[in-house]
């Protein structure tokens, strides 16, 4: 019987993920349309950049527009780059004079990674003091959870980054250098997934996993304090909501331990909305990596795009504004399937 | 009617202490050339980067010039960004988003579908490349933070109005032939202004930390001009040599005007929605 119900589960699962997919088709389409748009919007002419120089003749200019394609209307722009987009190519950055799906592809790594050691800190300190402040209500440390809350979506990550660095690195000496993601005397583990935390753990280098563990962590802990305040909230606003219920009731009647009752049944019924919440924090910080990844010199995919858009070089800004919405159609896609493994009841309705 | 907003300011102190706060910045920021102790720009090399002392309370950049006059003098640029930012997406957001959610139908679909496209954006990453796009000027970050906040007021007027379409009292204004346009206008949208002022208020912190965010990594606002983000970015700099005065007080204005305008939104949540206090 359990065997049968799980197997359903999984069909369901599979299904709603399509007719997710399905259903943010239109959305990446509008994405690709309306940046393609913006490129065609931003200032300087691509012809006059791929010509041989500023000093480049009309005649040659003329032959290059041409050759772009850039001299033809613009629906069939649109088409021929939806093709190029379709199949893989997003064209050549001026900077680093690499195809950008290549530069895109070095760098994300070092986004992921900073962003995922980022949500995995906001989250083990958010859940905890989320279902602290609830199972206390108005009690000190909910104020003081509360107080947390509110300077924490106060201070620009830029501003917390730099204050870390002042007494991590400048006062007690803790942090090294901020600069990147290892220090330029280090030798990189061969790249297996990219992640240098997981590369080192991998080949078992104490020392390497170390030292690109050292560069991680105030870059982590400024993004992940910015993200605890939304994570706290919900965690807590649900909890009250689940520990206010029947069964939680019953199950305190019928003599339950208080952890079983808060862990085993509150918060599982309570994860849902965090997990939502999550999902669009997660989000939010791989775009809103430009200001981390700039003070702490983080060779990510945001300050690529940043020295990009800053250089007047188009292509890798259109790369990563398209990973960026691909990633969050992804993320959402992520976020709806684990609702049905918390949830069962999901996946049926 | 005052009487009961003393009523209720008393019984949420923070709330007081915030919207005093805010009254505070607003005043700053309209004063604030008479406020500087100094010349906000004028350099005086000989006394660069010294530390806060009772002639320069926020100590000195590297050029000599008198922090906390930049600071004060950079109110009423950060303040105005943010306020026309946010003031331009609610009269745009709300009007669009009432029409929607009264009209309903493909309208409606079509605006929604838009909306979600342009919220399938990296927010940030887009106000980025629109000012990049249409120049780095001021003008241009106050459209970029508008234009990203747009669909948070154009979602939650829809639902607002959504709600209320088919209510007794705006059936009435329709019985006794008022047109549509001044259903939504003069009935509907006054009716949704208290829920939007709520979300008013919580996006101004938003759009001030948008706003600096774009400054800090050089879009928009050119040195020497005093802003916020600006001068932490300057500051950035000198971190690493231990000055931390440069990027401590431009963050704390930040923090406090932002801080200021949350704790106001709450409250006002609270008083006008005591269902949703978390």
């Amino acid at each position: 019987m359990a065997v049968a119900d799980r197997r359903f589960s999984l069909g369901a699962t599979a299904r709603r993920a399509a007719r997710r997919l399905l259903s943010s088709a239109p959305v990446l389409f509008g994405v690709l349309v309306l940046t393609f748009l913006l490129m065609r919007v931003l200032p300087g002419d691509p012809a006059v950049f791929f010509a041989s120089g500023p000093n480049a003749g009309q005649a040659e200019i003329e032959a290059v527009r041409k050759q772009m394609g850039l001299d033809r209307p613009i629906p069939e722009q649109l088409l021929r780059y939806l093709e190029d987009v379709g199949t893989g190519q997003l064209g050549r950055s001026m900077t680093t004079g690499q195809p950008v799906v290549k530069d895109l592809r070095e760098r994300l790594p070092a986004s992921l990674e900073l962003t995922f050691a980022a949500l995995l800190i906001a989250l083990t300190l958010s859940i905890p003091l989320g279902i602290l402040a609830a199972l206390r209500p108005g009690s000190a440390i909910d104020h003081g959870v509360r107080l947390l809350c509110s300077l924490g979506v106060c201070v620009p990550t830029f501003v917390s980054g730099l204050l870390l660095i002042y007494v991590f690195y400048y006062l007690l000496g803790y942090a090294p250098d901020p600069t990147g993601r290892l220090d330029v005397f280090a030798a990189s583990p061969p790249g297996i997934t990219g992640f240098l935390i997981i590369d080192f753990a991998l080949t078992g280098d104490g020392e390497g996993w170390r030292a690109a563990a050292a560069q991680l962590v105030l870059p982590a802990v400024t993004m992940a304090l910015f993200v605890i305040a939304p994570l706290a909230r919900i965690t807590r606003a649900s909890m009250l909501a689940v520990l206010g219920s029947d069964f939680i009731r019953t199950a305190r009647s019928l003599g339950l331990s208080r952890t079983r009752i808060v862990v085993t049944y509150a918060l599982r019924n309570a994860i849902l909305p965090v997990l939502t919440i999550a999902g669009i924090v997660f989000s939010t910080m791989l775009g809103a990596n430009v200001l981390v990844e700039k003070v702490f010199s983080w060779p990510g995919v945001a300050s690529y795009a940043l020295d990009a858009l800053l250089s007047s070089d188009y292509a890798p800004v259109q790369g990563f504004v398209l990973l960026m919405a691909a990633i969050f159609v992804a993320v959402n896609l992520i976020v709806d399937l684990l609702y049905g493994l918390a949830d069962p009841r999901v996946s049926i309705s | 009617m005052l009487g009961h907003l003393g009523w209720v300011l008393r019984r949420n102190p923070l709330t007081a202490l915030a919207s005093a706060g805010a009254l505070v910045l607003c005043l700053v920021a309209a004063f604030s050339p008479w406020l500087t102790p100094y010349d906000p720009i004028a350099s005086d090399v000989p006394i660069a980067l010294q530390p806060p002392s009772a002639a320069h309370w926020a100590g000195t950049d590297q050029l000599g010039r008198d922090l906390l006059s930049r600071i004060i003098a950079a109110t009423r640029l950060d303040l105005a960004i943010a306020l026309s930012a946010v003031g331009f997406s609610f009269v745009v957001g709300a009007v669009i988003g009432s029409f929607c959610g009264y009209a309903g139908g493909k309208l409606d679909r079509a605006v929604g579908r838009l909306v979600d496209v342009l919220m399938a954006f990296p927010l940030f990453v887009l106000a980025m490349a629109m000012v990049a796009a249409l120049g780095n000027r001021v003008e241009n970050i106050v459209v970029a933070t508008a234009l990203i906040n747009l669909p948070f007021y154009i979602r939650f007027a829809r639902a607002e109005v959504n709600v209320r379409r088919d209510l007794g009292w705006v059936e009435a204004a329709r019985a006794a032939g008022e047109s549509h346009a001044a259903v939504v206008l003069r009935y509907l949208l006054p009716n949704i202004l208290p829920a939007m002022a709520v979300q008013i208020s919580l996006n101004l912190g938003w759009a001030i930390l948008n706003a600096a965010g774009l400054s800090f990594i050089g879009l928009g606002v050119r040195p020497p001009t005093p802003e916020w983000g600006i001068l932490v970015a300057e500051g950035a700099r000198f971190i690493t040599t231990g000055k931390w005065w440069l990027v401590a007080f431009p963050g704390l204005a930040l923090m406090l005007s932002v801080l200021c305008f949350n704790l106001m939104g709450d409250g006002l949540r609270d008083i006008l929605d005591p269902r949703q206090r978390t």
